[in-house]
């Protein structure tokens, strides 16, 4: 290990960039999942030329390199659970572009979404993707893990905007992958292999993203239900109907009780479901659309409808989704978010599903999140301390995940697999589908030098919700 | 408290989200020094897993500002982990601190802090020295570089201070303009900020006497301790805190009064400090609810402006202010109000300066880099202000140094949002 220092201490000579302190190594253990295991060794490299030395190295002499962004996820992807070496990429932030000719932006790996969306309203455009994480995660992140947020309904996810990558290989060899074209069928599509990747088969160092027009106008609507059913009904119709909100977020009765004794907003609390709507585009047609809503809604026993007039009476309608996170801690202090996903017409079964689950394992079990993608994000909170309950937890995740197959969707809709859920994947995808995906990876990384022990499971790893 | 605060550590779900808000963390660029790094160092060495040593350097670099409370989304009690481990360490390293750091800190809170002559000939020395021309002399010949570098660096922006006889001239009571006192208000005067900065208490007072106050200051008042709490010695603070709170005690005042950002967080976490003394815990509570910083008091109150002060301003709220008080629109609503002021905003204006207590002494490199952030961001404004308002003696030296580093003293004066109100009403210390 002395000598790794060395050798990288020759790709990155400023002295200030290879970590190899008790204390930053411990800084780089954790994500914001579980589990915690220490590197030899942490680097921060600000160039293509680095990493791709760094990678040459690690190959050569077969010693693991783990890709972190931020290290919001929540699946376990940038652990080290080999040792090795830790690649911090959130430092590196130098480019970001605005190309307003072809509505594009180009940005470094650390970059946050956040930041490239406030630098592309500048020029009057968007970038829509918004995972709640936004303004903290890395792009890098965003593009391992193909993040997602509520406007996923309407304007899709991370891979929906990239159309070109940096890529370095396992080998230390740059590629690019796409162009700066919409259209691009030249050979596979590198790029959306990369993208969801997890940080498995290369490192990006560059991405080429898309950019949209500004909508004209928004409007937001909130009604209440006195069953949450009802309210998984309304939400299909919505969308049968032909109308598709930039967000549709639902918020059961728990969360609701939770955020009115966190921070009281004026919910009643005697509901057992909201839903909150925000729809964009021109303003004429919007008008319409949220009156169609409005009346599906009341077909379907909401018991009540509100539509913000104002831009401020819609931020306070939105606050209270926004308290959810902070205000459901405060019951328990562990938090465990799923985001097991199904196709939108089942939402009324899967919450049929989630009741009956919430109550078999008595769990403390809340459901919000984006209804409108059947992302729904079922959260369940307990006490890490308290391994009994913790156990329950586990098998209750367990069911989440069966159910969601069931239903014909899928372990993750934007978490990513990680660690956390590697020994599901043959669930979903059956042993041949896990095979291909593991020649892909051995294609690519034959020494398995690249964020080894992801995604794919151990042999005989199991679901484990602690620490330990 | 003498162990970590663990229970505190596991509430923390390691979401990151209060990075982006981290001075440390933006500026040195590791999560060894952010907010969810300290946490997660505090939580490893109470499980045994790394060593005091190991998390030392982290805490010590950490400013204290709390700004990664605010962004908190499970509310961790940061303050109270970050207090705890600097106790612990305290307790653990003293005999290795670099003995020059350790003779200064000694003798800045075992003598000058709380020490009334030493304060006293201090601030005659300070006002001797500036007053008779003395500084210039030594600027110019150099003997200043003498000094310690960062002692040095802090010489050349010093306040002109009161001289003592000015401040013993001081009157002791303010009976309000109006026919009847809108409000009763005995004034915390603070200890660092009497000494450098006690024309601004003077102002302050005048102000709150011109608004309709009637204002006392009382002599049995103390230290707020908050210098010695950062620097883990509850103990110490405990006692200065249970002074204070008799003190005010004696008298039926409405409001207890403050200028200073930093003290008066302090003052309004008595109830924490205390909380494992019942006999105290209810004091504190009534003490704390009364002490409020003076833009609260003013924001409620009008004042007889005068003038109209044609000056383009920008504002560097204190963290502790923010933070801590939670008081953040009543004194950019005053700074605003004031007529004629062409108010600029500061971008990351939520971002420590980099004082922090004594930071800036003690860690003078690394506070220096904080501050070049910080200037960063105020030369990177599209109208270059002529005035930066702070409202805290410790940002106020900080940000004097920061814009004399930038060689913008010329440009740019930096004033407490009370000198400001001051000069537009016409008051003069
Ligand atoms: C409070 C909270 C809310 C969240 N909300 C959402 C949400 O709404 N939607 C959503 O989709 N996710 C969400 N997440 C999950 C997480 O924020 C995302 O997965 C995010 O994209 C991770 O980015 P990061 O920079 O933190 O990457 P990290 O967590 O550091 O890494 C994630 C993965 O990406 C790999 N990686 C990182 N950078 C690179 C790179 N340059 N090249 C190759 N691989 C790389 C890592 O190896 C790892 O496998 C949330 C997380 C938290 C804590
Ligand atoms: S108190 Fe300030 S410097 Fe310390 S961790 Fe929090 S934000 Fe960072
Ligand atoms: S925001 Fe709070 S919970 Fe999240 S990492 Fe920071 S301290 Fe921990």
């Amino acid at each position: 290990m002395e000598q790794l220092h060395e050798l990288l201490q020759q790709v990155i000579p400023d002295g200030e960039r290879v970590l190899t302190e008790k204390a930053d190594l411990a800084s780089y253990s954790y994500d914001a999942s579980f589990g915690v295991y220490m590197p030899e060794v942490v680097v921060q490299p600000l160039s293509t030329c680095e990493v791709a030395e760094i990678l040459k190295l690690a190959n050569k002499h077969k010693i693991p390199v783990y890709p972190r962004g931020q290290g919001t996820s929540l699946s376990g992807g940038p652990l080290p659970v080999r040792g090795g070496i830790v690649m911090d990429l959130s430092q590196w932030t130098s480019k970001l572009e605005i190309d307003t000719e072809n509505m594009l932006a180009v940005v470094s790996p650390g970059v946050t979404a956040q930041a490239i969306n406030n630098a592309a309203l500048v020029h009057g455009l968007i970038y829509p993707p918004d995972p709640s994480s936004m303004n903290i995660a890395t792009i890098g992140g965003n593009l391992a893990e193909n993040s997602g947020g509520p406007k996923g309904l309407k304007y899709g996810v991370t891979k929906d905007y990239v159309i070109g990558l940096e890529v370095v290989t396992p080998e230390g060899e740059v590629i690019h992958t796409g162009g700066k074209t919409m259209k691009n069928v030249t050979g596979y599509d590198l790029t959306k292999l990369i993208v969801g990747s997890e940080g498995t088969l290369g490192i990006i160092t560059e991405a080429i993203l898309r950019l949209y027009p500004k909508p004209q106008a928004t409007e937001t609507l909130m009604a209440l239900f006195d069953d949450i059913i009802d309210a998984g009904r309304a939400i299909s119709n919505i969308l049968s109907a032909g109308i598709i909100p930039a967000k549709l977020e639902i918020m059961d009765k728990a969360s609701v009780e939770a955020v009115e004794a966190y921070r009281p907003t004026g919910l009643p609390t005697n509901i057992d479901a909201l839903i909150l709507i925000e729809l964009d585009g021109h303003p004429e047609a919007i008008k319409d659309e949220i009156k169609r809503v409005n009346d599906v809604c009341l077909q379907e026993k909401a018991r009540s409808v509100q539509i913000a007039k104002t831009a401020e009476e819609a931020a306070q309608l939105w606050l209270a989704r926004k308290l959810v996170s902070p205000a459901i801690v405060r019951v328990k202090p562990t938090k465990i978010s799923e985001d097991a996903t199904v196709p939108r017409s089942k939402i009324p079964d899967m919450f049929q599903r989630l009741k009956e689950i919430k109550q078999k394992y008595n769990i403390d079990l809340v459901v919000f999140g984006h209804a409108g993608d059947g992302n729904l994000h079922p959260n369940i909170i307990a006490d890490e301390r308290d391994t009994e309950e913790m156990k329950r937890v586990e098998q209750a995740v367990e069911e989440i995940f069966q159910a969601a197959i069931e239903l014909g969707g899928t372990l993750s809709g934007e978490h990513g697999i990680g660690t956390l859920k590697a020994p599901f994947m043959e669930m979903e995808l059956g042993a041949v589908g896990v095979d291909m995906m593991k020649r892909i990876k051995q294609a690519w990384d034959p020494n398995d030098i690249l964020n080894p022990g992801k995604i794919f499971p151990e042999p005989n790893q199991r679901f484990v919700l602690t620490n330990d | 408290m003498t162990e970590l605060a663990y229970q505190e550590t596991l509430s923390c779900v390691q979401c990151g989200y209060c990075l982006p808000t981290c001075p440390t963390y933006i500026t040195f660029k590791k999560e060894t020094h952010s907010p969810r790094g300290r946490i997660n160092l505090v939580k490893m060495a109470a499980e045994g897993k790394i060593t005091y040593d190991d998390m030392t350097e982290a805490i010590d670099l950490c400013l204290g500002c709390r700004a990664c409370e605010t962004a908190c989304p499970t509310n961790v009690q940061y303050g109270k982990i970050l207090e705890s481990a600097i106790e612990v360490l305290a307790k653990h390293k003293d005999e290795q601190l670099k003995s020059r750091v350790k003779t200064m800190k000694a003798f800045l809170f075992n003598q000058v802090v709380p020490n009334e002559h030493i304060r006293k000939v201090l601030g005659t020395g300070l006002a001797f020295y500036q007053k008779t021309g003395l500084q210039k002399v030594a600027q110019k010949m150099g003997v200043l570089h003498v000094l310690p570098e960062n002692l040095h660096a802090f010489e050349t922006i010093l306040p002109s201070v009161e001289g003592p006889i000015k401040r013993a001239k001081r009157e002791r009571f303010y009976e309000a303009v109006t026919p009847q006192p809108v409000l009763k208000v005995g004034f915390f005067v603070g200890c660092i900020m009497d000494t450098m900065f006690s024309s601004i208490n003077t102002l302050s007072m005048k102000l709150l006497q011109q608004a309709g106050c009637q204002v006392t200051v009382i002599q049995e008042q103390g230290c707020c301790g908050a210098l010695h709490q950062h620097s883990g010695l509850s103990n110490k603070t405990q006692e200065l805190a249970k002074r204070n709170i008799e003190a005010f005690e004696r008298y039926d005042f409405d409001y207890v009064v403050n200028s200073i950002g930093g003290c008066g967080a302090m003052l309004g976490e008595y109830p924490q400090l205390l909380a494992d003394s019942p006999e105290w815990l209810e004091r504190a509570e009534r003490f704390s609810k009364k002490s409020v910083d003076i833009s609260v008091i003013l924001s409620q109150l009008t004042l007889p402006f005068k003038k109209s002060l044609p000056y383009k301003v920008t504002y560097q709220p204190s963290c502790h202010m923010t933070n801590v008080q939670k008081r953040v629109n009543e004194p950019l609503q005053m700074v605003q109000n004031i007529p004629g002021i062409d108010f600029i905003s500061l971008p990351e204006a939520h971002m420590c300066c980099g004082s922090a207590g004594i930071y800036n002494i003690v860690r003078y490199k690394h506070s220096m880099k904080i501050l070049d952030e910080k200037m960063k961001h105020v030369e990177a404004l599209a109208q270059q202000p002529n005035i930066i308002v702070t409202t805290n003696p410790g940002c106020h030296l900080q940000m004097k140094l920061g814009v004399e580093r930038e060689g913008l003293s010329q440009e740019i004066r930096v004033v407490h949002l009370v000198e400001l109100l001051a000069e537009a009403c016409g008051i003069e210390a």
